[in-house]
């Protein structure tokens, strides 16, 4: 099945199938949308919170973070499994599962709107149009017993009230766009006959079929092997400019943060503790935690050949969490301070590069 | 699944203290498991000292009480006959604790009948799997079609008037039919268990080291697997107390003049309309054991594999 | 997919083979024959009666000739009503008894499902309860006991349906609800855990990613998949309400062929005796072979081979 997958990914197919006029105004409106945007930025998080109450205690897995996504720019969210990042994707699109959790505090203003003050009913209007989501795994996230077409036209005929054929003929065009070949032979297919890699893309066409002005994706390709993974994200990247879709890339991996984000925040333990561009980061990242992470890529030209370096020890438990910063107990540089006080947000070095550090603020013990 | 492999990342996992004491706690968080539990001792500790603390023996009848209530059966509520007598006086409180006694048995004795059968066919099944496998599990398709109550009827008659027939006022007969026609989901669950464990790394450094077939899965698979099969039993003996039951009510099994609960109520029905503590408190009796043993077993399915929630 | 199925179908013939086998040597296990009576017949009445209808010959020659005429369609003489075959009885009552456990079939999945999925949507809230609290009765009530409710409660004391008979609408609701209130028990709590189950599949939070409505995301996404692993009690279930409609049957006086189920054992009635187990047995396998059909239908990734 796999074999489905070889060579897809590259040359993506461009024949636009556009079989009726309802598709067709559709894909007009498509290449406007971009151009009206009703506020500064796309989205605007302030201050968020999201809190799960469970028998242990409640557990803080996202605690006051703001962040900005750029109309059309694609966002890096960057942190170890368990930082609360995805915690922070579902909670953006009200998608956080309550009970145990529930978003706390904190502001989300999209395009102008602020969807925490939304009813649930004009939040599901946006959910799905506005904002696509990709999630991790694209072997569970479909539903195992619905076509693959249903469930891409299920969106469409949702939100923009197209007629069955016209929805139909919109999937066909969505699976063209993903790089799914034969597409009008396979709507009638289950989940099941399809490879990781093509349901990942089946997952990019819901995600895109409405043309959201933004989509999450929730670690695209960590479930996927590595050689389709490089294809999932370049269709990603290459929709995106496409339809000038803004993306909150979620990820493990700052390779792939890398390669596909203009800007990137590194989450730690609910907080984000560094804001920068790509660029800065990789020059000089200013938290000891992204060293880390930045040490523990594999490079093609570490000539040492010992094992993958990683960060000892574990994230902290996020019930209760002391104030103090905290990476402090797995810091090889941290100092009284850092166990007494916890560090904002600031301005470290250029304009635009925030991080969570005693040390490496100005005054700091490391420059 | 994801919200729970989230939560999962969000609480770090507790000290593992083992397996069972793990189960356990889970267990005594669930409230409907934990009432089962306590109903389930209670009526082991009925069916064990329930005899002696009757007020009479299930046999005596009371006739003078009869005769003084114009020949009809005692009501409850009597000072003598706490639950009330039945037409021929025999005091029914005392005849319900025999009937516990005969209840706790057939869940007891059914269910090692069906260990005693169905864990060793389906060891053999998945330990040797192919040809043999194929003929137990064709074998037990055969089972899966017969009819159980007719199969159960036919062995009570067949054999009623042989020793083994009259073994226990006719109860172990009963408790035997049912159990062999029981055995047939555990021997299926055993199977599954063993197929998918002896893949696994710790049944292959057993095999590399030269531990025999036999040892491998009576010390390590059984061990592994045991949690589905106690879930297992301890649903099964709900079921098996209500076969026995409906066996009784049909007149099969247990032989006059001991009663079980459901020969209780097969007597009680011709007076239902006047003398309805005859049925009712029989089949509080019944509902009381069926209801413990469901839940006790529903919050074990919870607690020793949660993967396997809601499914039998 | 076909040819499994037509597999499956022709393996219940050796199934039954092995059930009938195992169930004529068992009967003729039985000490005393079909003619004992509370008035012993005299020994050459006995004598001409087993001539008569080859009670004489050899078992394996008896069950030959009771195979054979099976093929052709023939159960053979009843013992007990020396007027009327097998063919007469069974053909008499089974109209009554499979129209009993069809509608108790029905009633039962037609309640005990939605049962379960209103539980599970207002899960820990009055429909989780009120559900569960119809569950507990009728996992805590067997049949027979639920029966004798029915007939004191609605049949003497509120007059509402009679208490007996098979004769129109009205008499068939109690023995209806009686033999179907366990397995709508059962089927009510596993479709509620199963239900449980599926709200926290990743699919579901797809589907609420899409911005559907939340009726939408129940009823495409949810209650389909729960509904898989209901199918399969649905087996175990109408093998329940086949072989449990006897003692429903005798209870009301129903003229279904249950009540033979007990009588020709005790009456050693081999012929009917043999008819029963053949019939049960081929209704238990064949209706699991539907469930198993059913199972292939409703999940698209059960493919057969």
């Amino acid at each position: 099945m796999p074999a489905e997958d070889a060579g897809t990914g590259a040359e993506m197919p461009t024949i636009i199938e556009v079989s009726s006029d309802e598709a067709r105004r559709v894909g007009a409106e498509r290449s406007l949308g971009a151009v009206e945007h009703k506020a500064d930025k796309l989205l605007e998080v302030r201050g968020l919170s999201t809190h799960f109450f469970t028998p242990d205690g409640v557990v803080q897995a996202v605690d006051d973070v703001s962040f900005d996504v750029d109309y059309g720019e694609t966002l890096g969210l960057v942190g170890e499994s368990g930082c609360g990042k995805s915690v922070t994707a579902l909670s953006v699109a009200r998608l956080v599962p309550n009970p145990p959790g529930r978003i706390v505090a904190g502001e989300i203003m999209f395009d102008g709107i602020n969807l925490l003050k939304l009813s649930d009913e004009e939040m599901r209007k946006i959910r799905g149009k506005e904002i696509g989501f990709i999630f991790q795994d694209p072997l569970t996230s479909l539903n195992p017993t619905l076509t693959i077409g249903y469930q891409i036209a299920e969106s469409v005929r949702q939100h923009l009230g197209l007629s069955p054929r016209a929805a139909n003929d919109r999937v066909v065009e969505l699976l063209g766009k993903v790089g799914i070949p034969k597409a009008r032979d396979r709507l009638g297919d289950y989940p099941f006959q399809f490879s990781g890699g093509m349901r990942q893309r089946v997952m990019i066409a819901i995600a895109l079929s409405c043309d959201p002005k933004l989509i999450l994706a929730d670690e695209p390709t960590t479930a996927l092997d590595v050689t389709i993974q490089a294809q999932i994200l370049e269709l990603i990247q290459t929709l995106a400019d496409e339809f000038h879709t803004a993306v909150l890339m979620i990820t493990h991996d700052l390779g792939i943060a890398a390669g596909m984000c203009d800007r990137v925040n590194v989450m730690y333990a609910g907080r984000i503790v560094e804001t920068a561009t790509v660029d800065e980061l990789f020059e000089g990242p200013k938290m000891p935690y992204a060293w880390g992470l930045l040490d523990s890529l594999p490079r093609i030209d570490d000539i040492r050949g010992d094992r993958l370096r990683t960060i000892e020890g574990m994230p902290p438990l996020l019930i209760a969490p002391p104030d103090a910063c905290r990476f402090a107990p797995r810091c090889n540089y941290a100092r009284e301070v850092c166990r007494t006080d916890e560090p904002e947000l600031t301005m470290h070095g250029a304009a635009g590069h925030l991080a969570r550090c005693w040390a490496t603020e100005p005054g700091g013990w490391i420059s | 699944m994801a919200t729970e492999a989230l939560r999962g990342n969000l609480v770090r996992p507790r000290q593992s203290s083992g397996l069972w004491s793990d189960a356990f706690g889970r267990l005594r968080k669930n409230k409907l498991a934990m009432v089962g539990l306590v109903m389930v001792i209670l009526l082991f500790l009925v069916a064990i000292f329930g005899p002696m603390l009757a007020p009479y023996p299930y046999t005596e009848q009371d006739l003078e009480a009869v005769l003084a209530n114009g020949g009809r059966p005692v009501p409850p509520g009597d000072p003598h006959h706490l639950l009330g007598t039945d037409q021929i006086g025999r005091d029914l409180l005392s005849r319900l604790l025999d009937g516990a006694r005969i209840s706790m048995t057939v869940a007891v004795v059914v269910q090692i009948v069906v260990l005693l059968i169905g864990v060793p066919i389906g060891a053999i099944a998945g330990w040797f799997g192919g040809r043999t496998d194929n003929l137990l599990m064709r074998f037990t398709d055969v089972m899966y079609a017969f009819p159980d109550l007719l199969f159960i009827i036919l062995l009570s008659v067949a054999f009623r008037e042989t020793f083994f027939g009259k073994a226990l006022d006719g109860l172990l007969l009963v408790f035997v039919a049912i159990g062999l026609t029981s055995w047939v989901t555990v021997a299926r669950l055993v199977r599954g268990q063993i197929l998918s464990l002896k893949e696994t790394e710790f049944v292959e450094a057993a095999r590399a080291i030269g531990v025999s077939d036999a040892k491998i899965v009576t010390r390590h698979l059984l061990p592994n697997g045991i949690g589905p099969i106690i879930v297992a039993v301890t649903l099964g003996i709900p079921a098996a107390i209500l076969a026995e039951a409906t066996l009784a009510y049909i007149g099969i099994g247990v032989q006059a003049p001991r009663a079980s609960w459901g020969s209780l109520i097969a007597d009680g029905q011709k007076v239902v309309r006047g003398d309805p503590h005859l049925v009712i408190f029989p089949a509080i009796c019944i509902a009381t054991a069926l209801i413990s043993f469901t839940f006790l077993g529903d919050g074990l399915r919870d607690a020793l594999d949660p993967k396997l929630k809601g499914k039998q | 997919m076909a040819r499994y199925f037509i597999g499956r179908f022709l393996w219940i013939i050796p199934v039954l083979f092995v059930v009938s086998t195992l169930t004529f040597l068992l009967m003729h296990a039985v000490p005393g024959g079909p003619w004992a009576r509370e008035k012993a017949l005299p020994a050459p009445t006995v004598e001409r009666l087993n001539q008569k209808y080859g009670l004489d010959d050899p078992i394996y020659v008896q069950y030959l000739r009771w195979a054979g005429d099976l093929v052709q369609g023939n159960l053979g003489p009843s013992y007990k009503y020396q007027d009327r075959t097998v063919n007469d009885i069974v053909g008499d009552g089974i109209g009554t008894t499979v129209q009993l456990g069809v509608m108790a079939f029905l009633l039962a999945v037609l309640v005990g499902i939605p049962l379960g999925i209103i539980a599970a949507l207002g899960h820990n809230k009055w429909p989780d309860y009120l559900s569960t609290g119809i569950s507990i009765v009728g996992i805590a009530m067997p049949s027979f006991v639920l029966a004798m409710l029915l007939v004191v409660l609605f049949g003497v004391t509120l007059r509402w349906f009679p208490t007996g008979g098979w004769k129109g609408p009205e008499t068939w609701v109690m023995p209806t609800v009686a033999l179907a209130g366990f397995p709508i028990a059962v089927i009510a709590r596993y479709t509620r855990a199963s239900m449980l189950e599926v709200t926290r599949k990743d699919y579901i939070r797809t589907a609420q990613s899409k911005g559907l409505p939340g009726g939408a995301v129940v009823s495409r996404h949810m209650i389909r998949n729960a509904l898989i692993p209901v199918v399969t009690i649905l087996g175990p279930t109408l093998a329940f309400l086949v072989t449990g409609s006897f003692i429903i049957e005798s209870i009301f006086g129903i003229p279904g062929i249950g009540r033979y189920y007990v009588t020709s054992i005790s009456q050693k009635d081999y012929g009917v005796l043999m008819a029963m187990t053949i019939l049960y047995a081929f209704a238990v396998a064949f209706l699991n072979l539907v469930v198993d059909v059913l199972y292939a239908y409703i999940d698209p990734r059960i493919r057969y081979t």
